[in-house]
This record gives structure tokens, C-alpha cells and sequence, in this order.
């Protein structure tokens, strides 16, 4: 989730902050700030940790190139520091020319997606034509928009093919939606750009794509502790979208790839001669 | 080196307590309360077993000693719910009674598909005053195979064949990814029989009452299979 105030960009900015603001700002949940005390433990906020931890902490990447839309994503789960899953789906299958990521809140990412999916299939059967995905991104960000500063927390991309090809959006639960070629979105996405900056080409194939997508997220999951699990990857053509790979586990990815660098894992990397 | 003297008193502002620093949290009631325990599911082809123990705590005391937090909701799924005791109660409420209704309805019970949709989206519609519930949903599929279906608190939910939920919840799951998928195991022996992993889960909910204060006394044990439900009772530790 992209972490910084959409309301100082634009406008004219001419409130300058007084130091007395600075003092007294507690770091305060976007959620509705509601203290509860239990009667037998310390005062938490808005019903303890246990609430609050809702599944954040992912990897999930999108980009276009020329033969469609590549989308990997990790599995893993976590509820503040403990691993709730390592199999969970970050791609939802909105419908058969549609796909959904799914970054922040699991419920949210889950709930919001399927209500989509309601909502595309209603007006394919009214007007007898699929909804664009631009259209379907536009909707979903309507509704994110409306439910602003309450608490829901969505990373997601929204990738599809329409009459017009393939596009590919990301959607904010702070009414971003934006038009891209690249997305990375979750607490190891800053390694993943890494790696995508990198190797990604326009004119790349499909199985160039699906290796950077593959070794992208495996980066990410090497570093980033709230990523891990399984790879899942999807491609998107014309004709809809495929499941390229289902769950390849990071563990075997990283013992394949050292092979390839030739490490074999004794402990002398380096190759120091100490004696 | 020059540095402004608002920048430099910023430094020590904040480490001084003054009386600006200082904000009252008042007590407030709460609706929440952790009623705690362990849950757990496991399914097989064929049968899914559900356990809980039965123990009702509300912080360092000892509400109840026989209260379940087992609830059949259809011949072939069982909710089992670890979290406060009133938000299980008002869920399970909700439903049966809306299970029923469909039941008459449709003139077939829902199916364990269903009744997973169904209660990810009750627990959705409290999403800005979420139940307090931790909930397994374990059940048979179209084809007789045992699933479990896991719940944060807000309704997101995934289909898996083992789910744990509770205060025990750390500590058991820990041992279940070890002897029913493998994970760092050695001799990867994985258990088939439906005896076999009986016994585990009974081993898991005696270590977890040896090391988590909010588990024991009893542990209630659903089997599902197509031919019905069984039910069992063991002995966990009482103090």
C-alpha cells in the first residue's frame, strides 16, 4: 500500500505547521478511534490486537507487456507476528476475463472483489456486453471512496481484457486508482520493483515474463518477513486468463536459483582463504 | 553549525513529560471479551474431525467447565468458534436460523460451500463492529471430503484441510504442520487413518492445556462422515 496523504498534492498549501501539533500527535488507527477496556486487562484500542490484526503484509506484482498481463503474487498471511497461512489466494477470480489482487485486509480485499464480480456479471446479463475494466475499476474505487477514512485497508490491481486489450489498474482504499504498465503492491513490493525495474522489457515473452514475475517475488519473500509461502502466477490474454503456476514453494525456488549462481552451500561462499 | 532554536527545542520537547505529553486514556466499558480456548479441525477423505475444549475463561477466571464450542449447523459442517462466548452464541443463532430457512426454502440443506459464503459475509456486515469470533468451519464437500475453512475476525476465509483457531492457537498449529503435512520432518511419515490423527489432536490439545492457562478441562470431539456424526469426550487438565 502506497503510505502517503493524497491531500497535500494539488491544491495550494499554505497552512504551515505549528509546532504545538508535532507534540501531541499520537500515531492513531484509520479506523474509527473507539478506546475499549477490558475488565480485566490493560485499556486497548478498538478491542485489542486481536482485531486489529487483520491479514496484512504481502507481495503481490502485476505488469503489461507485449503478449498481455503477467500477475504473481506470494501466500503468506500474517496476524501481527504470527502466520495465520501460507497458502492463501492473493489472486481472486472475479470472473473469466477478470482478475483481482489482493494486498492489506483479506476480508476487505474478498468481500469488495466479489461484490464486484456481482456486479459485472449484473450488467453483462442488462446490457448484454462485459463491462470494460476500466469501467470495473472505475466502480470499485467509487465505492472505496465512499467508505474513506473509516478503516478499510485494499492494495489491489484490478487487470482484465476487454474489446479494447488488456489493461491493468491499481486501486487504493483511498480512492487511487491509477492506469499503469508496472505495479507492485505490499510490504515487499520495494524488493520486487527492485528486480522488475531491472529485466522488465515491453517485447518480452511469456516465459521471460513469467520468470521475472517468479524471480520478483522470490526476492521479495527472501527479505521481506511478512512475504513468503507459495508463488502463484497468472497470465492474461485475449481470450481471458490462465493459471500459469498454482503454488511453487520459495524454499525450492531459493535452493534452485543459488544453484544456477553455482553457491553450493557449504558455508565458504566467499571463498576466504583463512589459513 | 547553526541549527534554528525551534529545531534544536524540538529535540527536547518530546523527552520531557510535561503536562501537554501526558493524555488521559479514561476507562471505558468494553464490549469485548476474550473467552479464549482452543479449537481445531482436521479433514481427511471421507470424515472431517472437529475438537474444542471446554473450558469458558473470562481473564484469570474460570466461568465454565463443560461449555462447547462445537455447533452443527447442517449433517455435514460444524462451526467451532474460539473468541468471546456471546459473539458464538449470537453467531451460531443467526445460522441455524437462517440454515433452516433455506432448508425450507430449497428442501435440501445448504452445502459446506454455502454455509462458508454464508458466514463470511455475516461477518462482513460487522465490519466496523466485528464479532469477536475465531472461526473454523469444517465440513463435507460435494464429494465427501473433509475440509476445513478458516476465519479472521471480519469474514476473509480460505478452505484448507487442518485449521486451528484460539489461545492455543500458536502452539498446536506449529505441531500440526509438523505431523500432518511433514514440514521438517525427516522420516516424512504423514498419518492416513482416521485413528492415527485422532490420537494427534488429542496429543495437541494436552500440550497446549500443559502450556496455555485458557486451555483444558475437556476436550469435545466431533467426527463427520457421511453416515452421521460421532461424538467423544477425553479428559484434558483441570488446573
Amino acid at each position: 500500500m502506497i503510505d502517503f496523504d493524497p491531500s497535500s498534492f494539488g491544491l495550494a498549501h499554505t497552512y504551515q505547521k505549528e509546532d504545538k501539533d508535532e507534540i501531541n500527535t499520537l500515531a492513531l488507527p484509520s479506523a474509527p478511534q473507539v478506546i475499549y477496556k477490558t475488565l480485566n486487562g490493560p485499556t486497548q484500542v478498538n478491542g485489542g490486537n486481536k482485531l486489529n490484526n487483520f491479514k496484512h503484509g504481502t507481495t503481490t506484482l502485476g505488469f503489461v507487456f507485449k503478449e498481455g498481463i503477467l500477475l504473481a503474487v506470494d501466500s503468506r498471511a500474517s496476524m501481527g507476528s504470527f502466520l495465520s497461512s501460507e497458502q492463501v489466494r492473493k489472486v481472486i477470480e472475479i470472473n473469466e476475463y477478470l482478475l483481482g489482487t489482493m494486498a492489506g485486509g483479506a476480508a476487505d480485499c474478498q468481500y469488495w472483489l466479489a461484490y464486484l464480480a456481482n456486479h459485472c456479471r449484473t450488467y453483462e446479463l442488462k446490457n448484454g456486453s462485459k463491462l470494460s475494466v476500466a469501467a470495473a475499476s472505475k466502480f470499485l474505487q467509487g465505492i472505496l471512496i465512499g467508505y474513506r477514512n473509516s478503516g478499510l485497508s485494499m492494495g489491489c490491481m484490478i487487470a482484465g481484457t476487454d474489446t479494447t486489450g488488456q489493461h491493468l489498474y491499481y486501486i487504493d482504499n483511498d480512492g487511487m486508482r491509477l492506469k499503469g504498465d508496472i505495479f507492485s503492491v505490499g510490504s515487499g513490493s520495494t524488493y520486487a520493483y527492485g528486480v522488475l525495474d531491472n529485466h522488465y522489457r515491453y517485447e518480452m515473452s511469456l516465459n521471460e515474463a513469467v520468470e521475472l514475475g517468479i524471480r520478483a517475488i522470490y526476492h521479495a519473500t527472501h527479505r521481506d518477513t511478512a512475504s513468503g509461502g507459495v508463488v502463484r502466477v497468472y497470465h492474461i490474454h485475449q481470450n481471458g486468463w490462465t493459471k500459469v503456476h498454482d503454488g511453487i514453494d520459495v524454499v525450492d525456488l531459493h535452493y534452485q536459483f543459488a544453484q544456477q549462481k553455482g553457491l553450493v552451500g557449504d558455508g565458504d561462499e566467499a571463498k576466504q582463504r583463512l589459513f | 553549525m547553526y541549527i534554528p532554536m525551534n529545531e534544536m527545542l524540538k529535540h527536547f520537547k518530546q523527552d520531557v513529560p510535561t503536562m501537554a505529553n501526558i493524555t488521559h486514556k479514561s476507562e471505558q466499558w468494553s464490549p469485548y471479551h476474550d473467552n479464549s480456548g482452543t479449537v481445531l479441525a482436521v479433514g481427511i477423505p471421507g470424515a472431517v474431525i472437529v475438537a474444542g475444549d471446554t473450558r469458558l475463561s473470562n481473564g484469570y477466571n474460570i466461568m465454565s467447565r463443560d461449555a462447547t464450542k462445537l455447533s452443527q449447523l447442517t449433517d455435514k459442517c460444524v462451526l467451532a468458534t474460539a473468541g468471546q462466548y456471546a459473539d458464538f452464541i449470537a453467531l451460531r443463532k443467526f445460522l441455524q436460523q437462517r440454515l433452516q430457512l433455506y432448508e425450507f426454502q430449497n428442501e435440501v440443506q445448504a452445502s459446506t460451500e454455502t454455509v462458508a459464503h454464508l458466514l463470511s459475509r455475516e461477518l462482513y456486515s460487522r465490519r466496523f463492529f466485528p464479532y469477536y469470533t475465531f472461526n473454523l468451519l469444517a465440513g463435507l464437500d460435494e464429494n465427501n471430503h473433509g475440509f476445513v475453512y478458516g476465519y479472521d475476525a471480519i469474514g476473509s476465509y480460505d478452505k484448507m484441510t487442518y485449521g486451528v483457531q484460539g489461545s492455543g492457537q500458536e502452539l498446536v498449529v506449529a505441531v500440526l504442520d509438523n505431523q500432518l503435512k511433514g514440514y521438517n520432518k525427516i522420516n516424512k511419515t504423514i498419518p492416513q487413518t482416521r485413528e492415527e490423527i485422532l490420537d494427534i489432536i488429542l496429543d495437541c490439545f494436552s500440550c497446549a492445556a500443559e502450556r496455555d492457562i485458557h486451555t483444558g478441562d475437556n476436550v469435545e470431539i466431533l467426527i463427520i462422515t457421511s453416515a452421521g456424526t460421532e461424538r467423544l469426550i477425553k479428559p484434558l487438565r483441570k488446573d
